[in-house]
Order: C-alpha cells, then sequence, then structure tokens
C-alpha cells in the first residue's frame, strides 16, 4: 500500500496545490471539549469495541471508544509470541495452508456478523489478503476459531464481507489468476485469455459459525476490489467494485487507469443458488486448507479439503450484470434501507449514487450497453441515482449513519466528507491527518447503524506523534459525528496498518456469554492432567511427554530426570486455576520456538529439543501471586544412551523412578 | 500479577470510597458502561463465624452420619481443584492443610469460603491473618453448589465422621 501510495504522490501533489480543502493545521482542528468526551475515569468501561485490522502484521486488534485504548491484539494470520499462537502444538494447525505453514500474512477488514442485517456481537470475521484466507473469530473468547483457505484466487481483498444473516462470507480474488486445476505455466501476457476471476461464497453455520466454500463464480479476469452485500429489498444481490477492466498484467498504475469508466459487479446469489439446484455447477478439483480451533480439546485441527464446486458467469444467464463505475473503484457501500449502492472510484472527483430499483428495472428492460466479457453491462444512467458533484478527491470508502447521512473518506485531498444521500448534497468536510483510507462508522455497514462517532484510519502518520525513527505509530482518529458538523475529538496509535475496522455498543458483545475460564472438568485434550495426582512423565521411544500441571505457585512436577540428548520433549502445561484472569505462563531455557501462556483450565504444549547436556530451568512467565517467582523447576539432561533413570518428583529432593 | 497490587491498595481505597460517598464521577464521557463493583465493601457487617456468601446456619444441612457417595465425589474434585495447595494432614503447604477444619470452622463459614473467597479474603480477620502465613490468596475454583457441598463431605470423612 506505501508505496502505491508514494508513487501518486506526485500527483497527490499537483491535486493538493489546485485544491483549496487540504488540511492546513493541525492544532485548528480540534476543539474544547474533545478530552472530556473522549475520558473514560479509571475503572470505567469503553462505550464501545472496535475491531481493527492489524494490516501487514497479520492481526486483528480490538480498541475501546471513544478512549482508543488498546485492549488486546487477538492473533489471526500471524504468529504471535506473546499468547504462543503458531508456537504451541496446539496452534500450529491453524497456520497450515496448502502451501504449508505460512507463519505471517496481511489482514485487511475486519466485518461482525449480522442477523436481520443488524450486528449481532458473536463472530469477527478477517482475511488474509496474501495467501488467500478467511478467518473466523469468537466473539466469546477473541480467539480465531476457523481459518479456511480460498483456491483459485490471489490477494484476497475484495473480502470478507457479509449478508445480512451471515448466510455467506464473501471473498473476491484481486489478483486474477489461471484456475488451480488449469495448466498456470501460461506466458504471463496470455492474461485475457487464461487468467478468471474467482468469487468465493463461504457459507456460516448458523449455530456454530462453521465455514465452508459453497461456492465460486468464475468471472473475467479483472481485479476485484472491496464490496458489499445487499440489504433489506437488495437483499439476494452482492456488489463488488472491479478495477483493471483493461485486463493489463503490468505498470498496472498507468495500464489499469485507461478506461473513463470500471465496473461495479452486482451478483444476484439467490440465483446462484438456484442454479446449483439445478445442477448447473461444477466440481472442480482443488486444494485448500480448513483448520478449526476445538475449545474442548483445546487443539487446532488442519485438514486438505479438494473440491470446490464452480458456476461460470459467462455460461450463466441473470447471474452477474456490469453497472460503469467511474475510475478505478476501490469502496462500494450499500445504504442501511439498501436501496443505494455508492460506487467510490479512486481516482474520480465525483461519487456515483446506483440506484437498486433502477438496477432491477434496468435489468428488466434490458437496457444493456454491450457486453463485458459475456457479461451484460447495464447502461450507466439507467441504474444511476445520482452523482455527488464535487466532493473531494479520490473518494474511497462510504459508511452511513441512521439518519440518512453518508460519509465518505478521500484519500487525495486527505478529509472525511459528509453528504445527504437523498439530495446528495455535501453537508460537512473535515481534515484528517493525514490522507485517510478506510473510515468506519459503529453499525456503519448495517442496517441499524449506531452512529455517535467515526473512525478515519489514516495511511500517512509524518508528525501526529513523537518520532520513533522511519517507522511510525498507525494513525487512527476519532471523530463525534453526534451534531451536525463532524468534531475531531482523539488521534490514537494502531498496530500494523489499519485498513477497515468496524465497531459495536460494548453490551453486545460483554453480555455475549463472554468466556472467563474454561471447565477443567470439560477439558478433552488428550495429555491433560486434572489434578496433580494425574501429573506424570512418560517416555515413548525418544519423546517424553511431560503432563505437567500449573497452580498458584508451583508446577508439578517440578523436577525432571533423565532426558537425553536427541530427545523431543512435549511439555503439556494444564492450567489447573478456575478463577479469571489467571493464567500461567511456561518457558524453558534453550526453547527454540517460544514460551506458552495457558487459561485456566486449558491445557497447552510446547515442544522442546535440548541442545546440549546440562541442568535447563523451567518457570511460569505469567505473574501469577506473591510467591510467583519461586514456580519453577529444572530439567536435567543426560548424553544420548544415558542411564540417568526417568523420573519426576514434586517437592522432594531424591529422585524416584517413574512408574 | 495486577490482582496482587489491586488487593495491597483495594481496601486503602475501599476506606477512602466509605469516607467520600458515592459521588458520580463522571464528567464528560457519557454513557460509560459500568464497570463491575468493587469487590471490597463496607467490612463492618460482616460475620466471621459465617462468612460471605448464600451459605447459612438455616440452609447447610449435614447428616448425623457420613454420606459416603458424597464423600466420594468431594474426594474426586479435591485430587482437581484443591491438591496442588493443601494437603490431608495438618501440614501446610500452600495453604494450610486439611485436618480438623470441620473442628475450627462451621460447615456455612466453610462452604461460603469455598465457593467465595475473595470477599472473605479481605474481611475476614483469620484469613487475613493466614494470608500474611501465604502470602498467596486461595483461588475461586468455580466450585459449583452440589461439588462445595461434596467437597465440605470429604472435608468431613477426612476429620473421620463415619
Amino acid at each position: 500500500m506505501r508505496s502505491r501510495i508514494i508513487m501518486s504522490m506526485s500527483f497527490v501533489c499537483l491535486l493538493a496545490m489546485l485544491y483549496s480543502c487540504k488540511p492546513k493545521n493541525a492544532g485548528t482542528a480540534v476543539s474544547g471539549d474533545a478530552a472530556a468526551k473522549t475520558y473514560v475515569a479509571p475503572g470505567k468501561y469503553d462505550e464501545f469495541y472496535n475491531f481493527v485490522s492489524g494490516g501487514f502484521s497479520g492481526q486483528m486488534s480490538a480498541y475501546g471508544l471513544p478512549s482508543g485504548r488498546l485492549l488486546r491484539v487477538i492473533p489471526v494470520f500471524s504468529v504471535d509470541p506473546e499468547k504462543g499462537w503458531g508456537y504451541s502444538e496446539e496452534t500450529k494447525p491453524m497456520l497450515m495452508t496448502s502451501h504449508g505453514f505460512v507463519p505471517w500474512d496481511d489482514l485487511h477488514h475486519p466485518e461482525m456478523s449480522q442477523t436481520n442485517g443488524e450486528v449481532d456481537g458473536r463472530w469477527v470475521f478477517g482475511n488474509a489478503n496474501n495467501t488467500p484466507r478467511v478467518a473466523r473469530i469468537d466473539l466469546t473468547t477473541f480467539r480465531t476459531a476457523e481459518i479456511i483457505e480460498l483456491p483459485n484466487s490471489g490477494g484476497n481483498h475484495s473480502s470478507p464481507f457479509i449478508t445480512e444473516n451471515t448466510e455467506y462470507v464473501v471473498a473476491g480474488t484481486r489478483f486474477s489468476v489461471p484456475a488451480d486445476n488449469s495448466n498456470g505455466d501460461v506466458p504471463i501476457n496470455s492474461y485475457k485469455e487464461n487468467f478468471k476471476g474467482h468469487l468465493s461464497f463461504i457459507s456460516v453455520d448458523k449455530t456454530s459459525g462453521a465455514m465452508d466454500v459453497a461456492f465460486q463464480i468464475q468471472c473475467p479476469g479483472v481485479n476485484f476490489d472491496l464490496s458489499h452485500a445487499g440489504k433489506g429489498k437488495s437483499h439476494g444481490w452482492f456488489f463488488f467494485s472491479c478495477y483493471n477492466t483493461e485486463q493489463a498484467n503490468s505498470l498496472l498504475e498507468v495500464n489499469a487507469s485507461q478506461k473513463d469508466k470500471d465496473f461495479i459487479m452486482a451478483v444476484n446469489w439467490k440465483k446462484a443458488e438456484e442454479y446449483i439446484k439445478a445442477g448447473k455447477a461444477r466440481k472442480v478439483p482443488a486444494r485448500y486448507a480448513h483448520n478449526v480451533y476445538d475449545e474442548k480439546t483445546h487443539t487446532a485441527k488442519h485438514e486438505i479439503r479438494k473440491e470446490v464446486l464452480i458456476l461460470d458467469a459467462k455460461e450463466l444467464k441473470d447471474l452477474c450484470y456490469m453497472i460503469p463505475c467511474p475510475k478505478s473503484p476501490h469502496g462500494c457501500d450499500v445504504d442501511p434501507t439498501g436501496e443505494y449502492i455508492v460506487g467510490s472510484g479512486k481516482l474520480a472527483a465525483l461519487i456515483p449514487v446506483f440506484s437498486f430499483d433502477k438496477l432491477q428495472k434496468a435489468i428488466a428492460d434490458k437496457s444493456f450497453d454491450g457486453e463485458y466479457d459475456g457479461i451484460p453491462v447495464v447502461k450507466y444512467e439507467s441504474a444511476l441515482y445520482g452523482e455527488v458533484k464535487k466532493p473531494g478527491l479520490g473518494p474511497l470508502h462510504t459508511e452511513f449513519d441512521a439518519n440518512g447521512n453518508a460519509y465518505t473518506s478521500f484519500f487525495v485531498s486527505s478529509e472525511i466528507v459528509k453528504w445527504n444521500i437523498k439530495d446528495l448534497k455535501v453537508l460537512d468536510r473535515v481534515p484528517t491527518y493525514y490522507s485517510v483510507g478506510h473510515l468506519c462508522v459503529p453499525g456503519g455497514d448495517s442496517k441499524k447503524p449506531f452512529g455517535k462517532y467515526l473512525i478515519a484510519y489514516n495511511k500517512i502518520t509524518k508528525d501526529r506523534y513523537l518520532p520513533t525513527g522511519p517507522e511510525l505509530a498507525q494513525s487512527a482518529q476519532l471523530f463525534d459525528i453526534s451534531g451536525d458538523k463532524m468534531q475531531l475529538i482523539l488521534d490514537f496509535p494502531t498496530i500494523g496498518e489499519p485498513h477497515y475496522a468496524q465497531a459495536a455498543p460494548a453490551a453486545l458483545i460483554n453480555n455475549n456469554n463472554q468466556v472467563k475460564i474454561f471447565k477443567i472438568d470439560e477439558n478433552a485434550h488428550p495429555y491433560v492432567a486434572k489434578g496433580e495426582g494425574e501429573s506424570k512423565v512418560v517416555r515413548d521411544g525418544n519423546k517424553v511427554h511431560v503432563y505437567m500441571t500449573a497452580v498458584r505457585s508451583h508446577f508439578s512436577p517440578d523436577n525432571i530426570e533423565g532426558i537425553r540428548m536427541g530427545d523431543e520433549v512435549y511439555f503439556h502445561v494444564t492450567n489447573l486455576e478456575q478463577d479469571w484472569d489467571v493464567p500461567h505462563g511456561f518457558g524453558v531455557k534453550g526453547a527454540n520456538n517460544a514460551e506458552l501462556l495457558i487459561m485456566p483450565g486449558e491445557t497447552t504444549t510446547l515442544k522442546w529439543s535440548p541442545d546440549r547436556v546440562g541442568m535447563f530451568p523451567m518457570y511460569c512467565t505469567d505473574f501469577c501471586s506473591a510467591l510467583h517467582q519461586e514456580m519453577q523447576g529444572y530439567v536435567r539432561v543426560s548424553p544420548a544412551g544415558s542411564k540417568v533413570p526417568l523420573s519426576f518428583t514434586l517437592g522432594g529432593n531424591s529422585t524416584q523412578p517413574a512408574k | 500479577m495486577r490482582k496482587t497490587v489491586y488487593y495491597i491498595v483495594l481496601p486503602l481505597m475501599a476506606i477512602f470510597a466509605a469516607s467520600c460517598g458515592n459521588k458520580t464521577t463522571q464528567e464528560g464521557s457519557s454513557e460509560s458502561t459500568e464497570a463491575p463493583q468493587s469487590m471490597v465493601k463496607d467490612a463492618s457487617d460482616y460475620d466471621p463465624s459465617r462468612g460471605e456468601g448464600k451459605y447459612t446456619a438455616e440452609n447447610v444441612i449435614l447428616g448425623a452420619t457420613l454420606d459416603g457417595a458424597m464423600a466420594e465425589a468431594g474426594s474426586k474434585i479435591q485430587g482437581v481443584k484443591c491438591s496442588s495447595c493443601h494437603k490431608l494432614t495438618d501440614e501446610k503447604l500452600v495453604g494450610p492443610g486439611w485436618k480438623g477444619v470441620t473442628e475450627r470452622r462451621k460447615p456455612e463459614w466453610i462452604l461460603n469460603f469455598i465457593t467465595n473467597p475473595d470477599p472473605m479474603i479481605d474481611k475476614d480477620p483469620e484469613v487475613q491473618a493466614q494470608l500474611e502465613l501465604c502470602l498467596v490468596r486461595m483461588p475461586n475454583q468455580n466450585l459449583q453448589d452440589q461439588e462445595a457441598r461434596s467437597v465440605l463431605e470429604f472435608m468431613r470423612k477426612n476429620d473421620g465422621v463415619k
């Protein structure tokens, strides 16, 4: 993203010079009561949760609003040593893909689950951009519960957007690529002939949340960008922005910006379901990972799926329609009523608003302007409700409040613009510091926006915080939108690069059966030790399994002897605590992966291969009690073939032979 | 960690709070959700013989003889949730040994303490004295009613009730 930004800076400067609305002085934007509006007294809770993408960190973060306090970094697509994510034996399978273990990806867009078009606080989804995947995070544990890979895709940017009852999480491919089961060893300049764009519809089980790639729609090779589901009257439709309809495969900066208009593609997914029922879909070989974390065994399972159902947009009529949209659209947003579809051409100087009713009429009347690679192109005017004139430069993304207003971010002119959906008049504009990308209004892409605040996620930080060398904190800005005028009330730094974010009232989530402990009697981990009586050390060839317990403030066992060079030692640590916020940690000297952090009632495993003979201390890494510093032990490692018997003790000073 | 600090600071805060009354503190942030109330309440109405919780002399009924099945269930729970810190003798491990506990304490006190330890650790003079020796707050092990009752029955067995 950054490089793209820098490349377009000269363009930006030129435009900015011509344009009078650029931000002038950071200090002038804040008024007197900002501190009072964002102050959350010690011990008080924030009013909203804000789930923010961690961008190139691959993680998602949860902030409190209006304070901007960081509450948790949720590990999703990247390893996180702080929590052992991707290091413990139980979580390693979560990061497996058809390409093997991928330790670091790029998460752009959080999307919260909805029921009847309203945010329901159950799950938040996130996309892996690089090795295409979608993750489901369970909001009772704030942990990644499931990850599914997407076949036939490259650059999973148009993702993950949901339908109004979370029937589907939808993911469009940014890069068109030759289909996985076709020969990909073709000249790159055969793009038009060989490259295809696939849209994935991932079904979500109503009760468990379990995901499955229900079907994919194969489309012409273009770049798909952001998308949104219809809602209310337009429920059953999905709208994807597309760029590079020039089908360029090199120097897209120039070659994909030739046409005056690209497209928003409207997809009738109810029709797709009908076609599948009628047997019009093909089963196609594929290879993609599906990883599920089980809260009972505290263990993830990785499997490879081998087939996917494909519908062909070219063959099946009435499935897809192209709506012309100016200049390389990025955002594609549907207002709370479901009637208005807002396209944001990132190189445009106007915002087109399309009408769902007009689109339906245009389709019925066949008001088409030819076809694009076999897909009917609806006449621009026939689908257009109107254009917002001179809103700013480079519209990217639009969200809504409950009062008929839209808020659009403008990257090039670095501002947020509030406008009225009905009369398309600009009502207010505020500068952002600097160059806003996405924005977020709580519930702002649902049927029932909560309003009150707007958060701008900026691409450039520059001088907003104390300098920290060449790399700076990422920058988010909070605006009060409860009045007619938007008011900047807070800057807060974020992790990674914040792309999209979602926010919802705290009560929707903290009253949603938050898990405080895992019940020890329900722990079904194969190596659990339910009580110190079950703690033991068992040798199986060169594998040694330590069934270890942790409680304030000791491990059982805490002395282990008889480990030999060449052994693989598995510390299966069960936290016996049954009280909220009493995790224990576990570290052993020389561990080549990480430490463990074990929640109450949970069992977690660290694999350790000693690299030398000697004495290895182990200890609790999470301060647990006044005697935390006493929570320690030793592992004795002897040479290969040593006669030292395997033994384990707690509280004794003599070696007892293992049973 | 955070907790340990809390437990030192909170009693002090409670004294403050008592003298200041329950003044509304919200200046600007309008609808901040209420955080849960502090675990520490006024210590003056604390009954050291009963402890604090839902159990009273009236609602705890002990049999004249031991309920063997219940004691057996209690023994299993003890193995998972208690034995890491308490021996069955009078020897201290992390916490005090269990021998004689049913003679030292009323059954309702024991049930209240094992199901609701945090407020009692903050208020009960004898528990506070014990904390100075052990330096580890007894964790809330989330015992359900029946589990707590079974643990009590096992303690009775441990103390020789037939």
